[in-house]
């Protein structure tokens, strides 16, 4: 494996919520967004991280680069501890860490030019830089990501989804930072455009032996960009696998679910299928269930899931999965 | 790599040449985009033509704003010794009064509107930025504020420290900054959620950047209608100021007095009252239009 570049240990994320209409003495109850998340990610390398909608992908993307402050746990960035590090770290670790967000107009400010979004990395980061030597990477940048050149004077929305996307990807890339972190950039694309998109991620990968968290809930286009992929629901790891042996033999039932929700593209084969349909709904992260936090929804909860939480442990195929049961 | 470099600077400034590259300067467009909307251009020139007159008129006219004209107390409009907008029943030459009255309510206006509103932004976008116990204790401010009666205030100002013009402007100001803080604290509010704020964060923008680099021209917009609100008010509270002798003092005029002045003998003499109230209902609108105007121009979305 190559140098480490991230690693992540027991990270927990946690907010403060109000009841509404609570009286103001009563003390807000902690939302657990994150429970205790850990991975490595090695430089070059792509993780991708699958999961329902609300089960803290997006708020564990934050607290790696700290945008929401972590409450309990380790964040280490090439060997220099993150979790409560001061702003002065954060700023030097920030060159080397970008983010690129689901929306792809709403991350750019409306009243800035593509010039001026594209270079405002360059401006934070190396001000030693000329307004011309800006211009001139920002001109670069551009080419590399697909958007012509003459296009550098116009606003965000003056560009359809897939190009705003790209002006975001340039933004993280200016800098030539070691990881990016990928937000579900493609959910708010057309399938078509998605393509693109996720190709032009692999070869920039490629070309600038980038590291990648990618986040989505697509299953397919995880499967085709990732090398190892983590499995979260209600804020927990389920199962961290590579590629193959997650989607050949899913060791964990909620990523056996999670497969099998996936449509075949043949009708035939798709109305065939056994789909394992989960009950119920997400339960609430402010009380999660007692033991392991799957069992209201497993089809093979056992009452020893209601008391004992499983522990993170590594099968034999190599996985690492929580699950009392898998082998 | 100075070999490289060159070239780099050298592509560039050939890109820079070729008029099909050249970006259009987003100012420009701005330009562009006001100058062709008819309402706000004519209200430019008007009050164009208002302020130069009131800046130069009285100089180029034959009466002055204190002398009487014995042979001709309230008199009506007339060319009869230049008297174009007659004369008050001191027989005073009424456009010269109304040209000096402008001198002072425009220059209150400005200057009062431009205090107020660049206050305001600065504590709304703070309070609301910041957020938490630092907003509660900014906006409890605000609310103070409203409930301190200005007129004692300004009485008591006016008592201490004498009469003077730039008093007004102080205290029109202080009192008029907290609706422009409430306006922009919930804009920044909205605007401090949006993912392209966020993605500042993730660069490392420093916090005030993030403030005065994306949320202060996002709030562009509204805080141009704003302020295109406040000049009336301002004019008229130094009006009101004026009227009960804390602002500029007789025979020194303002438009606010010139009207008190017209209301008291509008039914026998109604051009005392007319041709103040023209003026000013004239440069209120014109104030109005231009932000229109200014807002739609400078919205980048709207072309």
């Amino acid at each position: 494996m190559a140098e480490k570049l991230l690693s992540v240990r027991g990270l927990r994320v946690e907010f403060k919520v109000r009841q509404p209409g609570a009286w103001p003495w009563v003390p807000p109850r902690t939302l657990k967004a994150v429970g205790g998340v850990s991975f490595e990610l090695a430089a070059g390398e792509t993780l991708g991280i699958v999961g329902e909608s609300g089960c803290g992908k997006s708020t564990l993307a934050r607290g790696i680069l700290g945008l929401v402050p972590a409450a309990a746990g380790e964040i280490v960035w090439m060997g220099k501890q993150l979790a409560g590090a001061s702003a002065s770290t954060w700023h030097a670790v920030r060159r080397d860490m970008q983010m690129i967000f689901q929306d792809p107009l709403a991350s750019l400010d409306p009243r800035m030019t593509v010039a001026r979004i594209i270079g405002e990395p360059l401006k934070v980061h190396r001000p030693e830089l000329s307004d011309a030597e800006v211009l001139a990477r920002v001109r670069a940048m551009m080419v590399k990501v697909g958007l012509r050149e003459d296009m550098i004077n116009r606003y965000p929305h003056e560009f359809s989804g897939g190009q705003c996307q790209r002006i975001g990807i340039a933004r993280a890339l200016i800098l030539e930072p070691r990881l990016i972190i990928c937000d579900e950039p493609v959910s708010a694309l057309d399938v078509s455009i998605q393509a693109q998109i996720v190709n032009l991620l692999k070869s920039l990968q490629r070309e600038m032996g980038l590291a990648l968290i990618f986040i989505a809930h697509d299953l397919a286009v995880v499967k085709h960009i990732s090398d190892r992929v983590l499995v979260m629901y209600l804020g927990r790891e389920m199962e961290l696998a590579g590629k193959d042996t997650l989607y050949r033999t899913p060791s964990h039932p909620y990523t056996r679910a999670l497969l099998s929700a996936i449509p075949i593209p043949d009708p035939r084969l798709e109305r065939g299928k056994q789909v394992a349909i989960l009950q119920g709904d997400l339960p609430s992260p402010i009380s999660p269930p007692s033991g392991c936090v799957f069992r209201t929804r497993c089809p093979q909860a056992e009452a020893r899931c209601a008391d004992e939480q499983p522990a993170w442990r590594q099968l034999a195929s190599g996985a690492h999965c929580a699950c009392h049961y898998a082998a | 790599m100075t070999a490289k470099r060159t070239t780099l600077s050298d592509t560039l400034s050939a890109a820079l040449d070729n008029p099909s590259v050249r970006g259009r300067s987003p100012w420009r467009d701005a330009r562009e985009r006001f100058f062709r909307n008819k309402a706000a251009v004519a209200s430019l020139v008007l009050l164009a033509l208002i302020t130069l007159a009131c800046v130069f008129g009285p100089m180029l006219l034959p009466h002055s704003y204190e002398d009487t004209d014995w042979d001709a107390m309230s008199l009506g409009p007339t060319l009869v010794n230049w008297h174009l907008f007659g004369t008050d029943e001191l027989g005073r030459d009424l456009l010269v009064r109304c040209l000096i009255g402008g001198r002072i309510s425009l220059t209150v206006g400005v200057l009062a509107t431009l205090a107020s509103v660049t206050l305001g932004i600065a504590w709304g976008a703070t309070a609301g930025f910041i957020g938490g116990k630092v907003d509660t204790v900014m906006m409890r401010i605000v609310d103070m504020m409203y409930a301190v009666p200005y007129l004692l205030i300004a009485i008591l100002m006016v008592t201490l420290l004498g009469r003077e013009f730039y008093l007004v402007v102080l205290t029109i100001t202080v009192f008029s900054w907290m609706d422009m803080a409430r306006v922009v604290r919930g804009q920044t509010l909205a605007i401090k959620s949006r993912e392209y704020i966020e993605a500042a964060h993730a660069i490392g923008v420093s916090t005030p950047a993030i403030i005065f680099r994306h949320i202060v021209p996002n709030l562009l917009g509204i805080v141009v209608i704003y302020t295109t609100v406040t000049v009336p008010g301002v004019i008229l509270t130094e009006s009101v100021l004026s009227f009960l002798g804390l602002g500029v003092q007789e025979p020194m005029t303002s438009w606010g007095v010139l009207i008190e002045d017209g209301t008291g003998v509008m039914e026998s003499t109604p051009w005392i009252l007319l041709f103040p109230a023209l003026l000013l209902s004239l440069t209120l609108y014109s104030a109005n239009y231009i932000g229109d105007g200014l807002r739609d121009a400078l919205d980048p979305k709207d072309r």
